[in-house]
């Protein structure tokens, strides 16, 4: 199809006042308030909600809450985590009834893609998308977060403690029938 | 194990019943699982035969029947009679049906003619849920930690009729946790839903009476007889059939997550028995084995003892390099092109009756009938090496090589297996054999010494792990565990099973049957197959016990042929 050419009338072909008109909205953007981010000296405010790195927390007594169910590893779509279970010899986990407690935990800041699907399906509140988005290293090996690291920059999350809460009640419980 | 074929068959009596308003046809008795006497057939098991799955807990088509866990709860309905004792008529032709006003249990009800079984209905359903809700009351709901998790009844039954709230605000009755049962097993009381079935397997399989439930209502308790250990040779068939995360391995615990495993069909290879397992594997590593059933073999059981031998898969010092007199030379590891080439010009040099093979009774059918074929070409005389232990009556056999009757069958050895090995140590020291070929066995320790070795020319070894025949070879040629390779193996009583690879072999370890497949080519010229399927084939024409077996016609639970 050929679509043919509108003439330009006088007004549009004397130019100025087109050039006039842009200059006008140039004009009036200097005096407004500036958006641009003088980033990485100015940083920008993480809104509430927002979905960055994922880290392990721990709970108001300080104690390691993920129980290396491994759901998280599980749902991974990049496959980015990595958690070594305990084993039977294993060491024991920091709350006396959670019986279990990841040996390791891994996860490939390089493979995450911040998805959030960890948190969601994470029985136990132990990991959680926090603000962080921009993550550097110096190498793919220091990209890789261990436990400690992960426990270190997710910081305390306190929440209900059913674990806590489990052997409160079973302690409260007159003695067992018969001792086995 | 399975009493039911030594008495005689039920007679073929058959009843047609109706399940969800589809007619099957089933046999009025069935064999009792533990004596194999006719018992009357039951709904659920009517059920089964329509294909129609009724949820259970309690039940086990291979326990008696205890009826205690309720799920089965079904309503059914029976011919209604009118009182000159003739079937009462629908208007359409059909038979009228009296509808039980009350449900009752498919696993324990004997089934009629004409019966009809309803495992739909609203009443059902709710049913089921009333009963679930119970059996949450005191659960703990910690599937997080449990090793059940992912292969859990009461999970499973809870996705299906369980409600996503709890309506019970009580405390719940917290039981002893992380019981110490004996030395392979530990119970959360607190998961147990109390259905029995360990202490039916323990009582009326194992033959161990060393479960039972104490205390009573909702401080019933599973225990141990006091004082004892759990700690018979079947202890961890328990852990498969209990329904919920009660009974767990120590072994397996906090191991890995059942729905990581990688799942391949295999043969436990700890005795001749041949029991069908299920290996669970991720990322090359074997996590666990457990039971497949097979009627004619092992039904839903294994023993311990074979259940736990799969570590030495994962030792550190497995054999991963192929060596030869030249590599040991040049302090690196020889190639398998080099290695095979001058092996089989130096076999295909040697004069006749020159070599001597020693097989083992651990390698594969094929394997077997490969180096035979070796054997015959050269003239060699072959033999294998027995191992024996205590067997019992259940399942472990007395010998403790998975594959005898596959070296007898193929022509490895006669039946008395080991017999000519004193024959060859007289032919090696009078020089008359100046080359040995050893698979899987550690020579040394049985009639052949050190020194005897010493004697030989060549030496050639293939083994799985390092030991003092394998420091002696010459040519060593690393093989592979029955997990990283495809074979059949013969079992005590002449079937025929086939098992599939897990996991990849380790560092250069290749299959034996491949390799001796190269080596078997060259020496006698002829081409064979390349393959583990065309191999199987082959040898089950040329060896008269196999004829008319084929890889294809194995199924997942073997074939027996004559011994």
């Amino acid at each position: 199809m050929i679509v043919k050419r509108k003439k330009l009338n006088l007004w549009e072909r004397l130019y100025l006042p087109a050039m006039i008109g842009g200059f006008k909205v140039t004009l009036r953007h200097f005096f407004k308030k500036k958006v641009t981010l003088q980033y990485p000296e100015e940083k920008w405010v993480v809104p509430e909600g927002y979905r960055g790195a994922p880290y392990l927390v721990r709970d108001q007594d300080g104690n390691t809450k993920c129980v290396s169910c491994q759901l998280c590893e599980f749902v991974c779509p990049p496959k980015a985590i990595r958690i070594m279970p305990p084993g039977p010899a294993g060491p024991v986990a920091d709350r006396p009834n959670a019986e279990k407690i990841p040996l390791e935990f891994e996860i490939n800041m390089l493979r995450c893609i911040f998805c959030g699907f960890c948190q969601e399906v994470c029985p136990e509140e132990a990991i959680f998308l926090m603000s962080d988005y921009s993550l550097t290293g110096r190498s793919r090996q220091e990209m890789i977060y261990d436990k400690e690291k992960l426990l270190a920059l997710g910081g305390e999350h306190a929440g209900i403690q059913k674990w806590k809460k489990k052997a409160e009640e079973a302690g409260a419980q007159e003695s067992f029938p018969v001792k086995i | 194990m399975t009493p039911s074929q030594t008495i005689a068959a039920p007679p073929p009596d058959k009843i047609k019943v109706k399940v969800d308003g589809r007619e099957v046809e089933v046999p009025r008795t069935v064999p009792d699982p533990i004596t194999g006497k006719p018992i009357p057939t039951t709904m659920i098991q009517a059920c089964a035969a329509a294909n129609v799955d009724v949820p259970h807990y309690c039940y086990h088509p291979k326990l008696p029947v205890a009826g205690n866990c309720r799920m089965c709860l079904v309503e059914f309905g029976t011919p209604a009679l009118g009182p000159d004792r003739r079937l009462v008529m629908n208007p359409d032709g059909t038979p009228k049906m009296a509808k039980s006003p009350r449900p009752a249990i498919a696993c324990a009800t004997p089934i009629s003619p004409g019966m009809e079984i309803y495992t739909s209905t609203p009443a059902v359903k709710q049913m089921r849920e009333g009963v679930l809700e119970f059996l949450l009351i005191n659960h703990p709901l910690d599937c997080p930690i449990c090793d059940e998790a992912g292969e859990c009844k009461l999970q499973e039954y809870s996705v299906e009729y369980g409600k996503a709230e709890s309506r019970f605000i009580e405390p719940k009755v917290h039981k002893p946790k992380a019981v110490d049962l004996g030395p392979r097993i530990v119970l959360d009381d607190e998961r147990c839903i109390l259905c029995t079935r360990c202490i039916r397997f323990t009582r009326d399989i194992a033959g161990d009476d060393a479960l039972g439930i104490v205390n009573r209502g909702s401080y019933s308790t599973l225990t141990a007889y006091p004082g004892r250990q759990f700690d018979n040779n079947y202890t961890l068939n328990t852990v498969d059939i209990c329904p919920v995360g009660a009974l767990t391995s120590k072994d397996f615990r906090f191991q890995m997550r059942v729905w990581f495993l990688k799942e391949t069909r295999s043969i436990c290879t700890s005795c001749a028995t041949g029991c069908n397992i299920t290996v669970g594997s991720r990322e090359g590593r074997i996590y666990r084995y457990e039971p497949r059933e097979n009627d004619a073999v092992n039904a839903c059981w294994m023993c311990d003892y074979g259940r736990l031998n799969y570590k030495w898969i994962h030792r550190e010092d497995r054999l991963t390099q192929v060596q030869s007199p030249k590599s040991r030379v040049q302090g690196r590891p020889a190639t398998w092109a080099g290695a095979l080439a001058e092996i089989s010009e130096l076999l295909a040099r040697a004069p006749q009756g020159s070599v001597a093979i020693i097989a083992s009774a651990r390698q594969t059918n094929e394997e077997l009938y490969l180096l035979k074929k070796l054997a015959d070409k050269l003239g060699a005389a072959t033999d294998s090496i027995p191992r024996s232990g205590e067997g019992d009556r259940l399942l472990l056999n007395a010998d403790r090589n998975p594959n005898a009757q596959g070296a007898r069958l193929t022509g490895i050895c006669s039946a008395d297996m080991g017999g000519r090995i004193a024959e060859m140590a007289r032919a090696i020291e009078k020089g008359a054999v100046r080359t040995l070929v050893v698979f899987g066995e550690d020579v040394v320790k049985h009639g052949l010494g050190a020194g005897l070795l010493g004697k030989l020319e060549t030496l050639i070894v293939s083994d799985i792990l390092p030991n003092e025949t394998t420091k002696l070879a010459h040519y060593l040629l690393p093989g592979c565990a029955h997990v990283e390779k495809r074979g059949t193996f013969t079992n005590a009583k002449g079937r025929v099973q086939k098992f599939m690879k897990a996991i990849e072999p380790r560092g250069d370890a290749r299959p034996e049957w491949e390799f001796l497949h190269e080596l078997v080519s060259r020496v006698t010229g002829q081409q064979g197959d390349a393959n583990l399927e065309g191999l199987f084939n082959r040898m089950a024409k040329e060896v008269p016990a196999f004829n008319g077996l084929a890889w294809a016609g194995l199924g997942n639970t073997g074939v027996t042929v004559s011994l």
